[in-house]
């Protein structure tokens, strides 16, 4: 689909420089619940990290905790070398440095898909127009949506408006990419496009953590698949052998719900 | 990968068979006998009503209370030997409101089409036949032509220069400068005391000021009443509540009793001024309340998107959810300026001359004892133009914002 997809899927580049390094994370909701309960994670640079559980497991807290969008209380996260405080300059700046793509796209209605890509450029890294257009119109290519930089993202179908929104993250050079179930509000018909993107993504050795419940995209792509339920991380293991031969009794138990 | 685009399928929609008028009649008007009934009874009340409004306007009416009065109408008592300073005003108005017009209509086919030529047709007949304009028809006229001409104008300059818009913009902000100054007088002009201040332009005059005072005040209630600071919070709060429960008649009686103790003996705040103060205070609280609405109804996942690019508070709040919150809240928010409008209608209890307080020492002249009907109806269709003028920008406004088509 795009110039950038080849053959070769899975095996990238993974170094042994962690990006996100996750301690002991532990979270209570506002009402008391115990979302997150003591996980830990390393993320390395330049592997794809897919997250599984059921709903309610904790999975979209767990990763939306690495760009401070959903405050913790106990344990730490260090991204980039920067660990999360409660200090605004230091969100921002792990902001920065980490895209994010959301199950229901979150574009901007009121710019065209060019502004919603150029925006941040603009603001945050305080690029010129002319050169944030050009670096915008090179990502909408890469993602297939060229021809539709100038409508607006209501005009666009759903796989559409998230390859628009893979772009937006794309265009602040992010060091690694958060996907929350990217996929999960898509027609079945629109999923393909998406995954290709991640896909070609992986390939072009982004570091992606990415929240999915889709099986093909998990075994072909991950370097490491993870099940986290109630609040823990329950295994954490190469895709082969977390599909095909899961340590535990939970992960069988939810491969068979989902197989 | 595909993509389907509209163009792959080239079958035109199936054409809608119109019905003729009779068959439109009978399936909307007539369809069955309860519907028959409720048609004859509905069209006889209307017509009935139209019928005596037309005979009462045409027979009983003694119009000239109005053309004999149209200046203080107009203007109050502000004297007659500077009314081209009113005219000048009004030419300003005309010809920015022109101007915008055709800058706003330059990528419209037709500026002039049919419909928009018979609107100014049956303005200029108006002007000309309606017995309440006549001492001023002559120049009105040229007004009507001046609208029209700035519109050209505007069209060909908003598609030579595209960044045009701004400069009409700022055009408007210097024109309330440009009017208080014709109005006032002062640097060279003849001064003229806000006692003399009346009649329409005193009524457009404490409207546009108190809108353009209420607005900002009101945004910023809004935002501080969903302040994570909680002080900022209460007091945000509690203004609004309390604003909102007190009426406004109370407020501007404080206005002019209270306003003048909170400040320095000497310096006594203008009566209009203080009166516009008030205004603007009152509504700030409603249209807090409107623009909150249209920020709770900005969904978070766009405030999170925007933090997750890295933006900061401030930018995030002025480029993203403040311009879908204000698209949001335009219904409301115009709804509050034509209630400021109307409102100013009781800047006559103060003692402002504004138009309907106008209207009330004519009718105390034993002149024109009696004569309630006609001027009512004149001062209805007054304000029934500049509210409707507003509802349909608005609504001009809105088609322009929509992004989903």
């Amino acid at each position: 689909m795009t110039q950038f997809q080849t053959e070769q899927s899975s095996a990238h580049q993974m170094g042994t420089e962690p990006v996100i390094v996750a301690r002991d994370v532990e979270k209570w909701y506002d009402n008391g619940f115990h979302v997150l309960k003591g996980v830990s994670m390393t993320v390395y640079k330049g592997e794809v990290l897919v997250v599984m559980g059921p709903s309610g497991s904790g999975k979209s807290t767990f990763i939306r905790t690495f760009n401070a969008l959903e405050p913790y209380q106990k344990g730490t996260i260090e991204v980039d070398g920067t660990t999360i405080s409660h200090d605004l300059k230091d969100i921002e700046a792990i902001r920065r440095e980490v895209g994010m793509v959301f199950q229901q796209f979150n574009l901007f209605p009121h710019l065209t898909v060019l502004q919603n890509v150029t925006l941040a450029p603009i603001w945050v890294r305080r690029w010129p127009k002319s050169k944030a257009q050009e670096v915008a119109m090179q990502l909408l290519e890469r993602v297939g949506i060229l021809e539709q930089a100038h409508k607006f993202p209501g005009q666009l179908s759903g796989g559409q408006q998230q390859r628009v929104a893979i772009a937006r993250s794309l265009a602040m050079q992010p060091k690694v990419m958060l996907f929350d179930e990217p996929t999960s509000a898509l027609d079945p018909e629109m999923v393909r496009e998406v995954l290709d993107v991640m896909r070609g993504l992986a390939d072009s050795g982004m570091t992606m953590v990415c929240v999915t419940h889709e099986v093909g995209f998990a075994r072909e792509v991950a370097d490491r698949v993870v099940l986290m339920d109630g609040g823990y991380l329950v295994e954490e293991n190469t895709p082969q052998e977390f599909f095909s031969n899961p340590r535990e009794e939970r992960t069988q138990k939810f491969l068979s719900q989902i197989l | 990968m595909t993509t389907v685009t509209p163009d792959s399928f080239s079958s035109a929609p199936p054409e809608v068979v119109g019905l003729g008028p009779i068959a439109w009649a009978k399936k909307n008007l007539f369809s069955d006998w309860f519907n028959s009934l409720l048609t004859v009874v509905i069209v006889g009340i209307f017509s009935w009503g139209a019928i005596r409004l037309t005979s009462w306007a045409l027979t009983t009416a003694q119009w000239q209370v109005i053309p004999n009065n149209f200046g203080l109408f107009m203007t109050g008592t502000f004297p007659s030997g500077l009314y081209p300073r009113i005219w000048a005003l009004l030419a300003i108005i005309c010809g920015l409101a022109g101007l915008s017009w055709g800058v706003l209509g330059r990528n419209v086919s037709t500026l002039f089409s049919r419909g928009v030529l018979i609107g100014l047709g049956l303005v200029c007949a108006f002007i000309v036949l309606f017995p309440p304009t006549r001492p001023s028809s002559l120049k009105l006229l040229p007004m009507v032509a001046l609208v029209a001409i700035a519109a050209a104008a505007g069209r060909q300059a908003g598609r030579k220069f595209p960044g045009i818009g701004k400069w009409v913009s700022l055009a408007w902000f210097l024109s309330y400068f440009a009017a208080l100054w014709l109005i006032g007088g002062g640097l060279g002009l003849t001064p003229v005391s806000t006692n003399d201040w009346g009649g329409l332009v005193l009524t457009l005059f404490t409207a546009v000021s108190g809108i353009a005072l209420c607005f900002p005040l009101g945004l910023l209630l809004a935002l501080g009443r969903r302040s994570a600071l909680p002080v900022v919070r209460w007091l945000s709060t509690a203004y609004i509540e309390l604003v909102r429960g007190v009426p406004l008649v109370a407020l501007l009686f404080m206005g002019q009793v209270m306003i003048p103790l909170f400040l320095p003996i000497g310096s006594r705040p203008d009566r209009i001024l203080r009166a516009i103060i008030a205004l603007a205070l009152f509504s700030a609280a409603y249209l807090a309340e409107n623009v909150r609405a249209g920020l709770q109804a900005v969904p978070r996942g766009q405030n999170e998107a925007a933090m997750s690019l890295g933006l900061n508070t401030p930018t995030t709040l002025g480029l993203i959810v403040l311009p879908q919150a204000l698209k949001i809240a335009i219904p409301a928010i115009v709804g509050q300026f034509i209630s400021l409008f109307q409102d100013t209608t009781l800047l006559s209890i103060v003692g402002l001359a504004e138009l309907l307080g106008i209207g009330r020492s004519i009718l105390a002249n034993p002149a024109y004892l009696g004569r309630y009907a006609e001027v009512y109806l004149f001062l209805a269709v007054i304000y029934w133009i500049f509210c409707y003028a507003m509802s349909l920008g608005s609504r001009k406004i809105e088609e322009k914002l929509n992004t989903n088509h």
